[in-house]
């Protein structure tokens, strides 16, 4: 009976588990701390707070759909495609040059809508292609090696994927043309919104809500769920795996070229040959956030990160007296990676592990 | 038996090897339509290893295999299910995340007969009425029992010309193990080919027509389950008698 109640007192207060205790109640303290003195000051209206709110699901949305093709791959093959923000940078670096050719022949003005469809086909295409082709030449040969080199694999193939594009079209800025009608803004509640964020955001829902339509309803979305979960069993079923593989890197691929053309009508500025990798990281934070390997959890981890990253730095560490809190937004997303894999490293809807993949 | 019928699976003098070590040797087994033929044996006996044959994902070195008369061995997993191999799997291994529907669906994946889901779903529900209770459940909630109707329900909808079962009774409480028994027996009644691999001999023979038994790589007896039960090496080593 003693032992037994050691034991329990032994496990209660180990030193990792008063480690952890402190770090919860600390980063508690701190974004409580920050969020109050911000409130508190009322340096920011309501209608601000909506503003941020709006930008930050549009920006969410984007990470969402570039995070879908990190966890569809990672559900599958329990790989992670560190190669996939270069999937997302090839399909807008290339539509582009489309975006260019049209706004110059005029064609743009005049056919704003036809002009965003042709592009979104060809960024759709360009990353589908890429992402396909990785699967085949990099991925494919090593299927059975241990899982670690995949993952260099992938990494590899992102720098040869970057400095491709570098090679063939040089280390400058591109920038998107303007389309005029989605510069607008709407009055909102007291609140700024921009036309093209509402754009954004719907478009990337539609699509989602399409993904989420395919994956449980066809027969090939089905088929893809039983791989995911037992692929032994599904080739059992005359599930051709192999198949079905191709298909998951196809529909990553096309979101990602689709998160592209968003992302340029979105923030025309800065489209280089490095552009994929910071959304890349970020969605792929976006995916481990929201439970890497399921579909919903992507989608809420991308539109929860872009809202924290919109409203955090603002509401938590402007509050602590840190200047320019915007600048550290991508350091608040990479601290938010940090802190749910410590906390809940299946994420926010992922089941653990343990059962499901044992 | 059948001496006239042919077979609608057979092993042809089959030899196995995993690499350099051999795994099968000289396997010959003959299922005849509309019978129930069990393979015994121990651990590592090659039980998994003669399943895992028979559905291509270990070609044999030596001898074939023939589904209907027709050469099976050499074509991959994918082709074999399809000329009409289901099986249920060792554990049952369920889809856990999807509905019992779906799992029933993924069973038809590559039907050819040209009947209907609904058509092949009403078949499996007259054998198990619970399973139609449980339909839009996903498959992890079910108790075993019921999980492996489901598995068996899954393997049928595929219509297969031969059913072969991995160790049907591993891990279930033993009403369950009677059950599922009584469940494989009900299904050949209604004219399904069946394919046992079990370790419960004394289960598998009370149900089967025939039987072989496995040792280290080798079948060291063949004869009916009748035959079997009486033969005095295999009540020593297998049914439990001293």
């Amino acid at each position: 009976m003693a032992t037994i109640t050691r034991r329990i007192f032994l496990k209660r207060f180990s030193w990792t588990g008063l480690l952890l205790w402190a770090l919860r109640i600390g980063v508690l303290v701190i974004v409580l701390w920050g969020s109050i003195s911000t409130l508190a000051s009322g340096r920011y209206s309501a209608s601000t707070w909506l503003a941020l709110l709006i930008a930050g699901l549009a920006q969410g949305s984007i990470y969402a759909l570039i995070a879908l093709g990190y966890s569809l791959v990672y559900g599958i093959l329990l790989m992670i495609n560190f190669a996939h923000g270069e999937v997302f940078m090839a399909g807008i670096f290339t539509s582009v040059f489309l975006a260019e050719a049209l706004e110059e022949s005029g064609f743009l003005a005049r056919h704003p809508f036809l002009t965003i469809g042709a592009l979104l086909l060809l960024s759709m295409a360009v990353s589908t292609t890429v992402a396909l082709l990785l699967e085949r030449i990099a991925y494919r040969p090593l299927r059975n090696a241990p899982r670690l080199v995949p993952l260099i694999t992938a990494i590899g193939a992102s720098f040869f994927l970057q400095y491709a594009f570098r090679g063939f079209f040089g280390s400058g800025f591109k920038v998107y043309p303007e389309f005029g009608r989605m510069m607008g803004q709407w009055n909102i509640f007291g609140a700024n919104i921009q036309v093209v964020q509402v754009a954004v955001f719907l478009a990337a829902l539609v699509m989602m809500a399409g993904l989420y339509w395919f994956v449980e309803r066809t027969k090939t979305g089905k088929s893809m769920r039983a791989v995911s979960e037992d692929k032994e069993i599904a080739a059992l079923m005359g599930i051709d795996v192999n198949r079905v593989i191709v298909i998951t890197f196809a529909i990553g691929g096309m979101l990602a070229g689709a998160a592209g053309v968003l992302r340029g009508v979105y923030q025309p500025q800065g489209i280089s040959f490095f552009m994929g990798f910071v959304p890349g990281l970020k969605a792929f934070t976006a995916a481990v956030l929201g439970g890497i390997g399921n579909i919903p959890g992507a989608m809420l981890g991308g539109l929860f990160l872009g809202v924290f990253e919109g409203i955090g730095p603002n509401l938590i560490l402007q509050g602590l007296g840190i200047p320019a809190a915007n600048q550290l937004k991508d350091v608040i997303a990479i601290v938010m990676l940090v802190i749910v894999l410590i906390f809940r490293p299946q994420g926010l809807l992922g089941e653990r592990l343990a059962e499901e993949k044992a | 038996m059948n001496g006239e019928k042919k077979p609608v699976l057979e092993l042809q003098n089959v030899t196995t090897h995993y690499g350099p070590i051999l795994m099968l040797q000289n396997l010959s087994v003959e299922i005849f339509p509309g019978e129930i033929v069990c393979l015994l044996g121990g651990n590592a006996s090659g039980k998994t290893t003669t399943l895992k044959t028979i559905l291509g994902m270990i070609v044999p070195t030596e001898g074939s295999v023939y589904l209907g008369g027709e050469k099976i061995s050499g074509l991959n997993t994918m082709e074999i299910v399809k000329m009409g191999i289901s099986m249920v799997p060792e554990n049952r291994r369920l889809f856990k995340r999807m509905t019992v529907r779906e799992n029933l669906e993924i069973g038809a994946f590559l039907r050819t007969n040209g009947k209907s889901l609904d058509e092949d779903m009403e078949r499996v529900f007259t054998l198990f009425p619970r399973v139609k209770e449980r339909l839009n459940q996903r498959a992890g909630t079910l108790s075993g029992g019921e999980q492996q109707m489901v598995a068996v329900g899954r393997a049928l909808m595929a219509d297969p010309k031969i059913l072969l079962m991995d160790e049907p009774s591993m891990g279930l409480a033993p009403v369950l193990v009677e059950q599922t028994f009584e469940i494989i027996q009900q299904i050949n009644e209604q004219g399904t080919t069946i394919f046992v691999v079990e370790q419960n001999a004394n289960m598998a023979l009370s149900i089967a027509n025939r039987g072989y038994v496995l040792q280290t790589g080798k079948i060291v007896l063949a004869d009916t389950a009748q035959g079997l039960l009486n033969d005095s090496m295999m009540r020593h080593a297998y049914l439990g008698e001293a």
